[in-house]
């Protein structure tokens, strides 16, 4: 058990970054009803171009903080410029078009980005400039680095400035007010395709902070990074109920805390050889304290998936999704 | 009621498919293609050689290096003005993007032979190299491997079928033996990265290590993708292991040696050569010395000095990881042609199982399986963010480079600085 | 296709699509056998999205794990015809066993969803479909069933007494390689599915399919038992996966679990979403499209490439997918509902919707 703490510092910073990147998902969710596929895309187009910035910057003898802002400064714009095309281009003409017409444009808009990435970028896996001293703290038997304690809390400091954003301005009125009724939000003097571009574009703006977080936490940036982040973001939104943003949070620290402690734990507890009749009936496979373990960490993500589908079955809004029913 | 005549209309189409059936299939001929490396011109005749690689998806910097290793030893070739049955040779390479999925494997593989390539030197992954090798081997034609480490492909019994890499089973052994040898470790621990290359090598240094005596901790994994492996490291590091195992690419090893260092974990890390890069240096920053891989021939930078300096004017950047593999191969492919005086894969299939080649990577003959014979392996140090050679293990023995050197003096000898020019190969 | 006896106009227009159809095979192959096996996988794809309409296209239910069905025909076949377990039973033992078991994993995942709705269905299906194939991925270890990441190989071809379907032999004077006779196999049973799919969209179980995609509640007032006819819908969707996946296990030799992906679903998805949802010829076209489209691409990117510019400005298979990228955005753009929508989706477009 002295593992315990290390394990829950694993699935916490994992977690802040899946969080991250839900909020983008859950906040377009949230206003037209959509699963904006390419968001994840949108992530990876931010670690690029921070990449880009904290290379160029790396020799110059700035303090590593001041680059990482100037890296997180640079993919912001990138993001939002991208955000913003990608609801014009694919999303906004099909407003109106069946359901799963937006979704074939979002996989189309996905192929594209990653492969104009593949062009501008190259196909090798980019290595971020270990420019961070990256100090650890110990607690007690656990280790915890700056940069952990740097994303757990940019990313509580920006659900918490979402949520003020969403809740207490005039324009997260009009957000709101739009996902509730896009006609009558018109009729209330909601320009209601400005909101929804904006839904979009800050979106993708904590897309590119998630992506700096991901390239400088991890070290590393791909063109196809952006897929497998996307998907376990999207099941934390999901999982927290999409559409809700305390919920992309939850969803997130939940989904990071159970591939942690699943990987960390659910190998042993299901190694056959500890249990006292198994073990004998396994006989010579367990001999000389070799394991006969039925689940190990090779079941990662299937640990996440069941604990998901779980949560579904049982709420089928997710954790904290509002009561959903499906308008005809 | 209404329905009920469907099928009466779907028996009509069963009937009409039945009655044309015979007299139909007379027309379209099954034409032999034509259109193939017939010769076009009286003087010059041109060859195929195909060479497939994922240029797209996770590994494509990897693919991208194996076909220019093919590139490479082609434009060789042409510049060397071969004559087959005394008529000027142009060889042309036709290469083709496999994704690193079977299926469209087996496509390309078929417009391969459809194009009548003379010979293959591909697939990079054992995944779509393995299917693939029942098509070209159908199609008698030659088959060789520079990256393919699965020791299946080889054991189907095929006869078209080469790899000028090490299998598995060769490199296991020998990187683990290293490590029994000069870090004497009581406890191991093994990972990979579930895929048939990182379970396949993975498996052998276990099974090495465990027939040592050594005990082995249950096997983690994570997938080709995986940048996080704090969790699975967190649970190793409890177990305090000596050494720590990763079979794997570059793209996941960096992470992984990155964030056992931030753990404190103190063990000697070893990898295998899919993780036998400069690239660690960059992505695992310091963490990264000291960092024991071992790759499966002679490495990249101990490379034949005339295929280091072609690829890097060439291509403008430095290899990767098995461009001299696939360079050596396509240079046998091309020997062999020489050597039967035939383009015809038929006739020179002999020669090519015979052949004795000096090359990039060292000498390569084959074996009955069509293997590399006593395949040479490497085992590396990260030291100063380059990998630097400590041992090349030959026959089940390890040497420094200087006995190795001693020992071939033919070979292209590693010299000590991997950076610095090897010894060229002729 | 109503009930009436085909007019002669009607019936020389089948003779010819069959005459075609049989005839294709040379004629591709005449330009490469490697068109043949194209062909073949598009066919196999068609198989799929056939199935796949009826979870999505018929009952509305978005399945994004549907390839798992596929993985477990395949596996199913390649366990049982390989000598990974040095079983060889018949194909046409273990293709029932395969859509037997297909079947069954999709009432599995069919019945603990029942509640869920719409993107919640979406993502529990995904996790689904990754479920499957992390097993086959792992279930090498502790024991060994399915070979884990190396994949099976060696797979036995469908063979009838003596005559093999991956060899090539001689009939009527012809030379019939392997990839043509699969050719003709799938044909069959694209036939036969195509004839099971048209006789289900009419049927009792095909109205209540759509009534439920259009209102489940009013659906349930009227009658319909949701719950038995929504997994009816999967069950059917995923045995006709099933037998697709055991004829991709043969053809292919070797099956192994990147073959079961979740892009794979998303293929599949996207073949019958831009081909038109619900409408059979639609989806046919759809997955044609998707299947050659890549391929057709790959042979001419390069010469077209090399015609404008003199040399190659863009990668080819870089360039290959942009194009595709580009091809879905702008069909869903301009054909929202799909290139051939179904008469009755297209007449709900123009309303609904909020």
């Amino acid at each position: 058990m002295e593992t315990l703490l290390q394990q829950i510092i694993n699935g916490l910073t994992t977690g802040s970054v899946y969080a991250v990147v839900a909020l983008g998902y859950t906040m377009v969710y949230g206003v037209i009803q959509l699963i904006n596929f390419a968001h994840g895309e949108v992530v990876m187009i931010g670690a690029m171009v921070a990449f880009g910035v904290i290379t160029g910057l790396a020799g110059s003898g700035l303090p590593a903080s001041m680059i990482v802002a100037a890296g997180v400064l640079a993919a912001v714009p990138a993001c939002m410029a991208i955000g913003y095309s990608l609801e014009r281009v694919a999303y906004r003409p099909l407003r109106h078009a069946p359901r799963l017409a937006p979704l074939i444009t979002a996989i189309g808009m996905s192929i594209i980005l990653q492969h104009v990435a593949l062009l501008i970028w190259g196909r090798n896996p980019l290595a971020f400039p270990q420019i961070i001293a990256n100090p650890t703290v110990s607690i007690g038997l656990a280790e915890i680095s700056a940069v952990q304690i740097a994303i757990i809390l940019l990313s509580f400091l920006m659900m918490g400035g979402l949520s003020w954003f969403v809740y207490r301005t005039r324009f997260g009125i009009a957000m709101r007010a739009t996902a509730e009724n896009v006609q009558v939000a018109g009729l209330m003097g909601i320009n209601a395709d400005r909101v929804i571009a904006a839904t979009f574009v800050i979106g993708a703006a904590l897309g590119a902070v998630a992506g700096v977080m991901f390239g400088t936490y991890y070290g590393i940036a791909h063109y196809t990074m952006g897929f497998t982040l996307g998907l376990k973001a999207f099941s934390a939104a999901v999982l927290g109920g999409i559409g809700n943003l305390p919920g992309a949070m939850v969803g997130g620290l939940l989904l990071g805390l159970v591939e942690a402690l699943g990987t960390g734990y659910i190998g042993d507890l299901t190694n056959l050889c500890q249990w006292p009749v198994v073990d004998a009936w396994l006989g010579e496979r367990c001999a000389d304290g070799a394991h006969f373990i039925l689940f190990g960490s090779n079941y990662q993500d299937v640990f996440a998936f069941v604990m998901l589908i779980l949560v579904l079955v049982f709420r089928p809004s997710g954790l904290l999704g509002e009561r959903v029913s499906e308008r005809a | 009621m209404n329905h009920l005549r469907i099928p009466g209309a779907v028996v009509a189409v069963a009937a009409a498919l039945a009655m044309i059936g015979c007299g139909k299939k007379e027309e379209p001929k099954p034409v032999a293609p034509a259109a193939a490396p017939a010769p076009a011109a009286p003087e010059v005749i041109t060859v195929k050689i195909g060479s497939v690689a994922p240029l797209t998806g996770g590994i494509a910097h990897l693919g991208k290096d194996n076909e220019n290793g093919v590139r490479l030893a082609i434009d060789e070739a042409n510049a060397e003005g071969m004559k087959i049955g005394g008529k000027a040779v142009k060889f042309e390479v036709m290469s083709e993007d496999d994704q690193a999925d079977p299926k469209v494997g087996n496509t390309v593989a078929q417009k391969l032979v459809d194009a009548k390539v003379a010979g293959v030197v591909g697939h990079l992954n054992s995944g779509t190299t393995i299917p693939a090798s029942a098509i070209y081997n159908q199609a008698g034609i030659p088959m060789i491997s520079g990256s393919a480490t699965n020791p299946a492909l080889t054991e189907q019994g095929f006869k078209t079928v080469f790899r000028v890499v090490g299998r598995d089973d060769q490199q296991g052994p020998a990187v683990a033996n290293y490590l029994l040898t000069q870090k004497k470790p009581k406890v191991a621990a093994v990972i990979d990265d579930a895929t048939a290359y990182g379970e396949g090598l993975a498996n052998e240094v276990e099974k090495t290590l465990k027939a040592a005596g050594v005990q082995v901790l249950p096997r983690e994994k994570g997938t080709d993708k995986t940048v996080d492996w704090k969790a699975v490291l967190t649970k190793i590091k409890a177990k305090k292991p000596d050494v720590v195992f990763y079979g794997g690419m570059d793209a996941t090893g960096g992470p992984l040696l990155k964030q056992a260092r931030e753990l404190k974990i103190g063990s000697v890390f070893s990898f295998g050569d899919g993780a036998c890069t400069d690239k660690m240096a960059e992505l695992a920053g310091e963490a990264a010395e000291g960092l024991i891989c071992s790759q499966a021939g002679i490495p990249v930078q101990a490379a034949g000095k005339r295929f280091l300096e072609g690829y890097k004017a060439k291509f403008n950047i430095d290899p990767i990881l098995y461009s001299p593999f696939t360079y050596d191969a396509a240079k046998m492919l091309v020997a062999a042609m020489q050597k039967a005086d035939s383009a015809d894969p038929a006739k020179y299939l002999p020669a090519l199982a015979a052949l004795d080649y000096n090359g990039a990577s060292g000498n390569v003959q084959f074996d009955a399986k069509g293997d590399r014979k006593d395949a040479e392996m490497t085992v590396f140090t990260l030291k100063g963010g380059k990998i630097t050679p400590l041992a090349i293990i030959k026959g089940g023995k390890s040497l420094t480079l200087d006995e190795y050197a001693a020992l071939m003096p033919p070979a292209p000898a590693p010299a000590a600085a991997p950076a610095a020019a090897p010894a060229p190969g002729k | 296709m109503k009930g009436r006896v085909l007019s002669r106009r009607e019936v020389i227009g089948l003779v010819a699509i069959a005459a075609a159809l049989l005839a294709l095979p040379f004629v591709l192959a005449s330009v490469g056998t490697a068109w043949v096996r194209i062909t073949n996988f598009a066919v196999l794809f068609v198989l799929l999205s056939l199935g796949l309409n009826i979870v999505v296209g018929f009952a509305g239910l978005l399945d994004l794990g549907y390839i798992a069905f596929y993985a477990v025909g395949a596996y199913t076949y390649a366990l049982l015809a390989s000598p990974h377990f040095n079983v060889h039973l018949p194909f046409w033992v273990i293709l029932p066993i395969g859509a037997g078991l297909a079947c069954t994993a999709g009432v599995i995942l069919g019945a603990p969803t029942l509640r869920l709705r719409g993107d919640y269905l979406a993502i529990v299906t995904l996790g689904f479909g990754e479920i499957v194939r992390i097993f086959m991925n792992n279930l090498s270890n502790p024991v060994n069933i399915t070979n884990g990441p190396k994949g099976i190989t060696l797979i036995d071809p469908f063979r009838i007494g003596d005559f093999s379907f991956s060899a090539r032999s001689e009939l009527f004077g012809l030379t019939f390689s392997g990839p043509i006779k699969y050719y003709y196999l799938l044909l069959v049973v694209l036939l036969c599915v195509i004839v099971i799919n048209l006789r289900l969209q009419d049927s009792r179980i095909g109205r209540a399919w759509v009534a439920i995609r259009e209102d489940e509640i009013a659906a349930k007032a009227a009658g319909i038992n949701t719950r038995n006819i929504k997994l009816l819908a999967f069950a059917m969707g995923a045995s006709f996966g099933g037998i697709a996946g055991g004829m991709f296990s043969a053809i292919q030799a070797f099956v192994s679990p990147e073959s079961f992906i979740l892009n794979e679903s998303i293929m599949v998805l996207a073949m019958v979403v831009l081909g038109g949802m619900g409408n059979i010829w639609g989806v046919i076209a759809g997955a044609l499209l998707l299947s050659f489209m890549p391929e057709v691409l790959r042979y001419s990117v390069e010469p077209m490439q090399k015609a404008l510019f003199g040399r190659m400005l863009v990668d080819p298979e870089v360039l290959r997918m942009l194009i595709f990228g580009f091809a879905l955005v702008l069909t869903m753009r301009f054909r929202p509902a799909g290139l051939w929508p179904e008469t009755r989706h297209r007449r709900e477009m123009s309303e609904n919707r909020r």
